[in-house]
């Protein structure tokens, strides 16, 4: 077992990971621990843009970003954070275009902007073009830029190392454990502060479109030892999903004319959300479209719906929304313009579906896509233990792991990218500032021993049941009964299916004994995290008796702020959910009904 | 259909050899190889070893060969490859460690080597705004800003399997990347880098790396460009020749 030692551990090489290494090297020893390679990250499948009000092609304002995104959490996300983050976005951004990143650009130069859902001028109501982009691939490039700038500054990373645990000692932090892939050898790293970036966990859903890496790995972890998670039944569905394979489609497709069609034809969204239609939230689009199926409207019946870009139809209804250009011309668009807005959508569109976008409509469904809960933070990224927020000394947690809250019940797209950069910053500078007040804390005796014990455990199992098995139940009961809608029935049959999928996952033993890669061992003990965080996700679900963004229940249809305008926070001990709750700050904008 | 996969299996140092295994599968056309290969991993041999994480095509992770093609295992349908009879082996070049995963190690250095970042110490601009570029401008490295680095171009390349030394086109792509970007003003430092004995030279315009593209840039072409770049002295940012000298970020 070799021992390291540094002032901050960083787990996680995705974008707030990165962004917390290249703030906090500046003035502490850091290092990043990634189980991929960093670029492998899943920040780099983000599409359609990261939002920031810097009105290059028209007024706009980070005070209205922030209220849009107040209403998009349906008034969950703490206000005194969002609107941290919505002023902290402008620089943001231009520190991206500083560091070099490729934004597409406007006509005089600037970096260009389009709409997104939810995104609006809070005058008028009407979309505003906040998201910056380039092309439909900006989560590639800010990945590719932020690692570009850790290598400039020679940051010091421990690829393919996979961190099992985080120790503590004295009430303060003490370092990881982690395995180094192409060994399997044990290293524990000594360190005065450690900041979580490590990511979702839309795995355990059946469609989703998050990648294999997103298994919740942080969550689980900081769960074990004690730390609570918070808001976990707030999972968002993204309307636009491919057709079985669950990968994303950008909802950057409607903010650029696309429209949702239904089995008859009809441009459904105009009937639940009559002001912005295609650009409401996705929870509420999501839910559209869920009920679109629901009642036989699904394309010749069945469980899908037409995501349409053809330019004629783009055409159509700009026209009949008096749609316009920022110089005020009719907003009408050729093929050759769409492709170039969205090349990677089409090259997605003919390699998994043979389907042109310009030339047919592409066939999707909602698919498991974002975790607006997690692990409970404040703006500086410290993690907060209790209902009181009671800090624990030296832990911290960034992007979409953390719950700050700015996303509340539902996120807005856009806003994903801009909470990995500005909280990845401030957990960053928070930990360099920490540590150097404070020493190493002592590492436990027997540091591995948690460790150990659970990798004993997935080798030494009777190995009656089998890991790909057991994730296969638990994605199709998530998806079934813990997904856009809910009931109280039916997140009770989870909640006991999901134990007893914990209970047989006990009984599971790898095949592979060797150390070298073994991707095996490692994929069961991403499941036992996948479990761990269902059972939590649907126990946080079945309490709250209302609906709220992205959490649905079918016998609770209203929202309550009366009874629920509170942060869920679970504990996980023994197998067994605990929960409490903490109030959410509002600041300027009292709870009101949320119409699109 | 009913289709038969056979993998390359080998853990150097553990295994006196490599050997292939051969799995007899029903599946849908539809799916990808690395469908297949989660499949197999799931529940036939959970010992086989590949690397893996976005399946779409946009992380980089699971290269490889792909009955005598370098590919992405999640950007292969069966229906594509119009048999039943797969192959899929580890890229070629890279020293193997396990079964599919090769050690990316020497790939990043090269990467590192051409100094894959901006280089401008110009002051900002003033209003602490972005600094401007042209579409013109952006366009001219659109294409090599796509990048993955999946390793597939490189390990398809004839002069690499020859001399591992050499930089290779993923590491030329990356260089290109920030030469034509007019806010750059390191190209003087990765040319230099290109023109090492290992640089851009070694490149016999095989084309097996733009093949291997999954994200289908055209890195011969790149390729080209640097070299002519060397070759005149002179970048040219617009599809019009400009100085050696940069000409503004405007």
């Amino acid at each position: 077992m070799q021992t390291h030692q540094y002032e901050v551990i960083i787990v996680g090489g995705g974008g707030a990971g990165l962004m917390a290494a290249l703030n906090a090297s500046r003035g502490a020893k850091t290092a990043v621990l990634s189980k991929l390679y960093p670029s492998r990250s899943h920040t780099g499948a983000a599409q359609g843009g990261i939002g920031a009000a810097l009105g290059n092609l028209e007024e706009d304002h980070p005070e209205w970003h922030t209220y849009d995104t107040v209403k998009g959490s349906d008034y969950l996300g703490d206000q005194d954070a969002i609107e941290f983050m919505c002023n902290e976005a402008v620089e943001a951004v231009y520190d991206l275009e500083h560091f070099g990143l490729p934004f597409s650009r406007t006509p005089d130069g600037r970096i260009a902007q389009r709409p997104f859902g939810g995104h609006t001028n809070n005058v008028t109501g009407k979309p505003v073009r906040r998201s910056c982009y380039s092309a439909d691939r900006t989560g590639h490039m800010i990945l590719q830029t932020l690692y570009q700038q850790c290598i400039k500054n020679n940051i010091t990373f421990y690829d393919e190392f996979q961190v099992f645990d985080v120790l503590v000692a004295n009430g303060a932090v003490a370092g990881v454990v982690a395995v180094d892939l192409a060994t399997g050898e044990l290293h524990v790293f000594q360190a005065k502060a450690v900041v979580f970036a490590t990511g979702g966990f839309g795995r355990v859903w059946e469609i989703t479109s998050n990648a294999y890496a997103y298994t919740g790995d942080g969550v689980a972890i900081c769960l074990r030892r004690g730390i609570p998670a918070e808001d976990m039944e707030m999972f968002q569905f993204h309307p636009t999903g491919i057709l079985k394979l669950g990968i994303l489609i950008t909802e950057a497709v409607r903010g650029e004319g696309g429209v949702l069609i239904n089995g008859e034809g009809e441009r459904f969204m105009e009937r639940y959300a009559p002001h912005v239609k295609d650009l409401a939230s996705r929870d509420v689009i999501s839910r559209a479209i869920y009920m679109e199926i629901r009642d036989g409207r699904g394309i010749n019946g069945k469980n899908y719906l037409y995501l349409d870009a053809r330019p004629e139809t783009i055409n159509k209804y700009a026209e009949a929304d008096g749609r316009t250009r920022p110089d005020g011309t009719p907003y009408r668009v050729t093929g050759e313009e769409i492709l170039s807005k969205i090349p990677d959508i089409a090259d997605f569109c003919r390699t998994y579906l043979s389907v042109d976008p310009i030339k047919d409509p592409m066939p999707v469904q909602p698919t498991a896509h974002y975790a607006m809960g997690g692990i409970p933070t404040d703006v500086y990224g410290r993690v907060l233990v209790d209902d009181k927020n009671t800090i624990l000394p030296g832990l911290y947690a960034a992007g979409e792991c953390a719950c700050v809250s700015v996303h509340g019940a539902n996120r807005l797209g856009t806003n994903s990218l801009v909470d990995i950069l500005t909280f990845g910053k401030h957990a960053g500078l928070n930990a360099a500032e920490y540590v150097k007040g404070t020493d190493f804390q002592n590492l436990p005796e027997d540091a591995a021993g948690f460790t150990m014990a659970q990798i004993d455990q997935m080798r030494n199992g009777d190995g009656t049941e089998k890991v790909a098995e057991l994730a296969q139940e638990m994605k199709r009961e998530m998806f079934n009964n813990v997904g856009i809608f809910r009931s109280e029935a039916g997140l009770k049959a989870a909640y006991k299916k999901i134990q007893e999928l914990r209970e047989r996952f006990t009984h599971i033993r790898v095949q592979d004994q060797g150390k070298i890669f073994n991707t095996e061992l490692i994929n069961a003990w991403e499941l036992g995290n996948m479990l761990d965080l269902a059972l939590v996700v649907t126990e946080s679900a079945l309490a709250r008796t209302e609906s709220r963004g992205a959490h649905a229940r079918e016998d609770y249809p209203k929202r309550d702020d009366a009874n629920w305008l509170k942060h869920t926070l679970a504990w996980l001990k023994d197998g067994q959910v605990t929960l409490g709750y903490k109030p959410v700050t509002i600041t300027k904008y009292q709870p009101k009904e949320r119409v699109y | 259909m009913q289709i038969t996969v056979k993998i390359y299996r080998h853990i150097p140092g553990v295994d006196t050899q490599p050997r292939y295994d051969e799995y007899t599968l029903d599946v849908d056309p539809k799916e990808r190889i690395l469908d297949l290969l989660e499949n197999i991993k799931g529940f036939k041999d959970g010992t086989l070893a590949f690397r893996r994480s976005c399946a779409h095509g946009v992380c980089g992770s699971d290269a490889m060969r792909i009955n005598g093609r370098n590919r992405l295992a999640c950007k292969v349908l069966v229906q594509d490859l119009d048999t039943d009879q797969i192959v899929i082996e580890p890229i070629i070049g890279l020293d193997v460690i396990k079964d599919l995963i090769v050690d990316m190690d020497p790939f990043f250095e090269q990467y590192r080597s051409v100094l894959p970042y901006l280089i401008n110490d110009d002051p900002l601009p003033a209003d602490g705004k972005e600094r401007l570029q042209s579409q013109e401008q952006r366009a001219r490295f659109d294409d090599t800003t796509k990048c993955i680095l999946c390793a597939a171009c490189t390990t398809a390349c004839p002069p690499f399997w020859a001399n591992r030394k050499y930089v290779g086109p993923a590491a030329i792509v990356n260089a290109h990347r920030f030469i034509f970007d007019s806010r750059d003003h390191g190209a003087e430092q990765r040319l230099s880098r290109l023109s090492e004995p290992d640089g851009v030279w070694r490149c016999r315009t095989v084309f097996n790396c733009t093949e291997a593209c999954p994200r289908e840039i055209k890195i011969t072409q790149a390729i080209a460009e640097v070299k002519e770049v060397l070759a005149s002295g002179k970048i040219n940012y617009k599809g019009v020749q400009i100085g050696p000298e940069r000409v503004g970020s405007g």
